[in-house]
């Protein structure tokens, strides 16, 4: 057996590790315990050094001890798959099979961190996530336009579909036939600020829902986030009916403009996330059904994360500029900014994915 | 000869856990066993960290509440505009918190080194990659945003539609619809091998057992097996035949090597009596344990012996 050697140099390496094996292993009757007595304390290290990355990381480790740790996995590894062929010790091998799956999980692990995760997210994953989509987009899209025409034609031709689409509570009086004057003050400035920030973190708290809600239900092909697209864009086309009658078609553009351009967008990528992972389920192409929705699931989930920032900014504009910034013409710079921003953040950043290390991503597979 | 009830009886055990145990290569080729979480570990894991939320939520409220109160004490006589100011500002706190709370608790603890929320590992299961690669936020990200629409958002719906039909404003088709929704995702990882729920099938993630096992002493070096068959207390030396150790086979040693370990007295007391009648010798009492010991290390030697030469022989039945 040459491995008892190997082990010997290595613990000498490393100095810490230097063997207290346990004087008795000549007297151990039996070769497999002998195995194991022999590799026993590399083990016990191995085994302390992961519980401490376990509790907080790599802060608890110092640097020999993980200089040593790419060691020591291989040692248990090779122990184990020694063990399995040699000993019939039931406890050192499951022993050592929890610890080599612990010790992967540590060595194979994460490498970035969440804030560099999220470094690389802002600095161009965000915008590749979401030039991956650029199809289910399109349709999302064409989608939404579809519905808020319906919305406005449903409207158009009968008035009592208004009443079908948009709820009491929602309409608050702007309903078809109101006064210019009860729909001029629906989209004039609040009096005072108050009660616009907790306003701002419902409106958050609400629309967020809904755009996970689309994502999510996308897991049965896609259709029902489709569907919640129709249906939340067809009201939007009945109420542009409502104001576009009293001739406010104008100030209500500028109006929706402040945060809808944000918010709008954001509920289109949701849709559009939604749709990526119920197209890839319903047409897997040459992969697995499951590989196919695990990868298209991930790069959608980049894009969820995004919607919900936009979400907030989308939030935080529909409670102060659009209640205390007067004029359409000024509501209609402020949300055409915002657009420009985020197409141009989208389309026009493309950064290559950096170096993704392949072998690693793709474990034993 | 009939073989003893409780080795025998260990077959079940043994098998209850294979079912669920899979295999996973690492980079260096040595495959892993990974047993996949129970579905009950699961629901319980999920309770607990719902519980520990909605403590965590409910002291918070607490806390506001008592803040809140001295705030409003406080202003109450001075200008009112700034009491309902401080009021808005702890609302809008709340309602960003229990967003944060929501969605971090899950995320934040399944990017840690353990991959588990508190609650999954109080039941000693964590989330890896289903295709054995590393765990990235994106897989996490996606696990747990579905986990709203397969529980969460149901669950409101089931209530609220209970409300409404009981108000009489809606009809209870929409009771029976929001229940048909929370059965098809609730009872998702029933109808598939490695229990995926819908948010695991998007994100490529799976829920594996993380054992924390603590190496046992070596039984063959200890005891009776130490020192050459000889018995501590009658100081008799077991020793067996050829004929003797070729009974049994790796399934009855590995069961041995358990019922040794867990030390059950009656249990050792059937097992020795067991062999004693195979191998026709006559079972005395007493020295149970140490003729067990024994055994159980001559049994190793002869049967890892014969691995050494590429036989095994995997029970007594081979």
């Amino acid at each position: 057996m040459k491995a008892p050697k190997v082990i010997g140099s290595l613990g000498g390496f490393f100095g810490r590790s230097a063997l207290e094996a346990p004087a008795d292993i000549e007297s151990a009757a039996l070769r497999s315990d002998r195995f194991r007595l022999e590799r026993e304390s590399d083990w016990r290290r191995l085994e302390e050094i992961i519980a401490r990355m376990e509790r907080g990381g790599l802060r608890g480790v110092d640097d020999e001890d993980l200089l040593a740790l790419p060691t020591l996995y291989r040692t248990a590894a090779s122990s184990l798959s020694v063990a399995r062929e040699t000993s019939l010790d039931m406890a050192t091998l499951r022993y050592l099979e929890g610890l080599v799956q612990r010790a992967w999980f540590q060595v194979y692990g994460p490498r970035k961190g969440m804030f560099g995760w999220l470094r690389e997210f802002f600095l161009g994953g965000w915008s590749r996530a979401i030039q991956a989509l650029w199809l289910d987009i399109c349709i999302a899209l064409f989608v939404m336009v579809s519905g808020a025409f319906v919305g406005w034609l449903l409207v158009n031709q009968d008035k009592e579909w208004f009443y079908r689409l948009v709820s009491e509570r929602m309409a608050q009086g702007r309903v078809p036939g109101a006064s210019r004057e009860t729909l001029e003050a629906s989209i004039g400035v609040e009096q005072d600020t108050g009660g616009l920030s907790a306003f701002a973190a419902f409106l958050f708290s609400n629309n967020a829902g809904v755009c996970i809600l689309a994502f999510a239900l996308g897991f049965a092909f896609g259709i029902p986030s489709l569907l919640l697209l129709v249906h939340n864009m067809a009201l939007l086309g009945a109420m542009v009916w409502v104001f576009g009658s009293a001739g406010l078609g104008y100030e209500f553009g500028g109006w929706l403009s402040v945060h809808g351009t944000t918010e709008l967008f954001g509920i289109l990528l949701a849709g559009a996330a939604g749709l990526h992972i119920g197209r890839s389920m319903a047409f897997p192409g040459t992969s697995g059904l499951l590989d196919a929705a695990a990868a298209a699931g991930r790069r959608s989930a980049v894009v969820m994360l995004g919607v919900v920032i936009m979400m907030i900014v989308a939030a935080l504009l529909e409670a102060f500029p659009r209640q205390l910034v007067e004029g359409a013409t000024n509501r209609y710079i402020i949300g055409g900014l915002f657009l420009v921003f985020w197409l141009s953040y989208f389309f026009l950043l493309r950064v290559p994915e950096p170096d993704s290390h392949p072998a690693a991503d793709r474990g034993g597979q | 000869m009939k073989s003893s009830p409780p080795l025998s009886a260990s077959a079940s055990y043994i098998e209850g856990e294979t079912k669920r145990a899979r295999s996973m290569i690492t980079p260096e080729g040595i495959p892993i066993p990974i047993i996949v979480a129970s579905r009950s570990a699961r629901i319980g894991a999920l309770m607990l960290d719902l519980l520990i939320l909605l403590f965590g939520l409910f002291i918070f409220e607490l806390l506001v509440d008592l803040v809140a109160g001295g705030v409003g004490g406080d202003l109450e006589s001075e200008v009112e505009g700034d009491a309902s100011a401080a009021a808005e500002f702890l609302t809008v706190l709340s309602l960003i918190l229990g967003f944060v709370v929501w969605y971090g608790y899950f995320l934040a603890q399944e990017l840690g080194p353990r991959g588990a929320t508190l609650g999954k590992r109080m039941l000693g299961i964590r989330v890896a990659a289903r295709n054995g690669g590393r765990l990235t936020p994106e897989a996490v990200i996606a696990r747990n945003l579905l986990r709203d629409v397969e529980i969460f958002f149901p669950i409101i719906y089931i209530l609220v539609a209970i409300v409404l039909s009981l108000l009489g404003e809606i009809g209870g088709g929409f009771i029976w619809a929001a229940l048909i929704w929370f059965l098809l995702f609730a009872l998702f990882p029933c109808f598939n091998k490695d229990a995926l729920r819908a948010g695991d099938i998007i994100a490529g993630t799976w829920v594996v057992e993380a054992p924390r096992t603590k190496l046992a002493e070596a039984i063959s070096t200890q005891g009776a097996g130490a020192v050459e068959g000889t018995s501590e207390i009658t100081g008799q030396r077991y020793e067996f035949g050829e004929a003797e150790l070729s009974v049994y086979g790796e399934r009855e040693l590995q069961t041995l090597e358990r019922m040794l370990r867990e030390g059950n007295d009656e249990a050792l007391y059937a097992v020795h009596a067991a062999i004693c009648r195979k191998i026709g010798w006559d079972p005395g009492a007493g020295d149970e344990r140490a003729f067990l010991e024994a055994f159980y290390t001559k049994l190793r030697a002869r049967l890892e012996n014969d691995m050494r030469f590429g036989k095994r022989k995997a029970d007594k039945h081979s």
